[in-house]
């Protein structure tokens, strides 16, 4: 009876899995092709796309990322309500009342939190490398779009706790918003739901939050990784070398599947740890009449709200990301002498003006954040003339001009190739855009003021 | 068949037209019933009614006093004159609180300052505070929270007198 039921459960299981594994070189490639999820892969990848040090596993590392947000949030599901009067109760009940409820949240939200880190990095790889050239400048632009749905996926999710925090967080987060020409005030309340953040607001939030958003990140996700199998991997080199022209294959299974397992567990432990000894923060229940005093924006969106301090808003908190996101959407369209992919940073020049411009573009932006603070008054430097132009037209233009300066400088100066020079000037303004991330962050107190 | 070269639209190209066209439209209908779905939807009794403040009397000239539920500062004037303020500053919404020992508006966010009309002291505001507009009709001060009403300065003329009785 017994040699019975083996059997059977034997005939079971090799219904599930199609085709038994034996481990042998024909046995592993089939089981790459025949697995559901491991067909992600093709069935052979270069070896020396393998390399740890070339894609640090960021994209695997969001993937993963994403599994675990999707886990944790349909487990919050069942303890969250979404409306004003039972949102934040739920959030405190959670907290104290279920059985690791208060892990399951911190490892939501370090989750969500890591993974806009980690999209980013990936993101700064992927340029670094030279690795969105044709074929794959078409995922560059599906990349940015995830990018885009995990700021959106956060930003909504910040307002669910319905604490001081969520609430004055996603005010000027919406505020700023409403800032855009014509259509602000009408997405403001379109988002919104009326005419301040209430019932509606939260509602609206939580469907984007919990279906919406999630979807269309399946879909694009699914997108993304297919090009990766369609487009294939681009190939680390060294600075001097030229393109390999014949590469050689390791097996998916195990050279890529194990190190993607070993990542995989190092992450999920050590997100779980820091979960156990970080709490999520949350603040006393929202108050519409008391904003707290600084009130700031999700950390991701200090950049431009520190922007926001020094020009006009429209300029500040439109203009100026919308040109970059749509130069940074570009860049492989522009990016057209590029004979470096695989080669961090292009070249040997290319590292020193990476070097460089980084260290400038933190230089630039503290002294202009402290002399803006402190001396710079634009609207006093032309009076009469509106806020729109004296503080933000005027110091926008100053700006773009010193961007395109600074590419022609290096161009000349240094006899940096275009994409070099691409290079150096997209450095100089993600160190610009890291500080004042950091400055928004660390240093702003009370009345938004200096703080050191 | 003589005509056959006269005819520019075949009757395949007619079908394709065709059915492109409904395509079109059935695809605008669904875009149009997706946008109203989404648009928001006001509770009545709610903010963004009409609040009853008070008789005229009830507010000394150069009194300001917050209506918690309707998000605005009734203000009246050194002239007597009344000023219905929103209370969210027009840098990125936070609540502004009145501080009675300055005579300010204090944005506790961007230190925007504002007087007791509304109007900018101290940036990053870019505009005075927003007005909801306010009747007097019989002694009775009354404020319609509907649609906050923007301006680029403080006039005279925006203050709401009582009518001489």
């Amino acid at each position: 009876m017994t040699s019975n039921l083996t059997t059977n459960l034997k005939r079971f299981w090799r219904s599930v899995i199609r085709e038994p594994y034996t481990g042998d070189r024909r046995s592993r490639l089939r089981v790459v092709m025949n697995n559901l999820i491991l067909h992600i892969h093709p069935a052979q990848v270069p070896t020396r796309a393998l390399r740890f040090t070339y894609t640090w596993g960021l994209g695997g590392l969001s993937a993963l990322l994403v599994v675990l947000l999707a886990v944790t949030g349909s487990m919050l599901l069942f303890h969250y309500t979404p409306s004003p009067d039972a949102a934040y109760n739920s959030i405190l009940a959670l907290q104290t009342d279920v059985w690791f409820g208060a892990l399951v949240r911190n490892l939501h939200h370090w989750a969500g939190n890591l993974l806009l880190v980690v999209a980013f990095l990936h993101l700064l790889r992927v340029f670094f490398t030279g690795a969105f050239r044709p074929p794959r400048e078409f995922n560059w632009l599906l990349g940015i779009s995830l990018l885009l749905l995990v700021v959106v996926s956060n930003f909504t999710g910040y307002l669910l706790p319905w604490d001081q925090l969520a609430y004055w967080g996603i005010t000027v987060g919406i505020s700023i918003l409403s800032y855009i020409p014509v259509a602000g005030a009408w997405i403001s309340r379109l988002l919104l739901g009326g005419p301040e953040i209430g019932a509606a607001t939260l509602l609206n939030f939580y469907a984007l939050h919990i279906a919406v958003i999630p979807m269309a990140m399946l879909f694009i996700m699914s997108y993304h990784f297919w090009r990766v199998r369609k487009d294939g991997f681009s190939i680390p080199r060294t600075v001097a070398e030229p393109p390999v022209e014949r590469v050689e294959k390791s097996m998916t299974m195990t050279d890529l599947v194990r190190p993607e397992a070993v990542m995989a567990t190092v992450a999920i432990a050590a997100l779980t740890i820091w979960s156990m000894a970080v709490a999520a923060p949350l603040e006393p229940l929202a108050n519409p009449a008391v904003s707290p005093n600084p009130a700031k924006a999700p950390w991701y969106f200090m950049g431009i709200q520190e922007l926001l301090l020094h020009f006009h808003p429209l300029v500040g908190a439109i203009i100026l990301p919308a040109v970059v996101l749509f130069v940074l959407a570009a860049l492989p369209y522009l990016d057209t002498d590029m004979d470096a992919v695989g080669i961090y940073f292009r070249s040997r020049r290319g590292r020193w003006l990476s070097l460089f411009s980084f260290l400038w573009g933190v230089l630039i932006t503290l002294i202009y954040v402290i002399v803006d603070e402190f001396f710079l008054d634009w609207a006093a430097l032309f009076p009469g003339l509106p806020s729109l132009i004296a503080n933000g037209l005027v110091p926008f233009a100053l700006l773009w001009l010193g961007i395109i300066g600074y590419f022609e400088l290096t161009r000349r100066a240094t006899r940096a190739t275009r994409c070099e020079a691409i290079l150096a000037t997209f450095v100089l303004m993600l160190a610009g855009f890291i500080t004042l991330t950091v400055v928004g962050v660390f240093f702003r107190g009370p009345g938004m003021a200096l703080i050191y | 068949m003589e005509n056959e070269n006269s005819t520019t639209v075949t009757r395949r190209d007619f079908l394709k037209m065709a059915w492109g066209t409904l395509g079109a439209v059935a695809l605008a209908e669904m875009g149009i019933a997706a946008f109203t779905f989404s648009l928001p939807r006001l509770d009545e009794g709610e903010f963004g009614a009409t609040f009853t403040c008070g008789a005229v009397d009830d507010f000394p000239p150069g009194s300001v006093t917050l209506f918690t539920q309707g998000r605005f500062y009734l203000v009246r004037l050194a002239g007597g004159g009344f000023l219905a303020l929103y209370r969210v500053c027009t840098h990125l919404g936070c609540a502004v609180p009145w501080d009675p020992v300055e005579g300010q508006f204090v944005c506790p966010c961007h230190a925007s300052a504002f007087d007791q009309t509304g109007a900018v002291l101290n940036p990053p505001a870019p505009r005075p505070l927003d007005l909801f507009p306010v009747t007097i009709t019989d002694g009775t001060v009354t404020v319609d929270t509907a649609r906050p009403v923007r301006r680029d300065h403080f006039l005279p003329e925006q203050a709401v007198y009582a009518e001489a009785s």
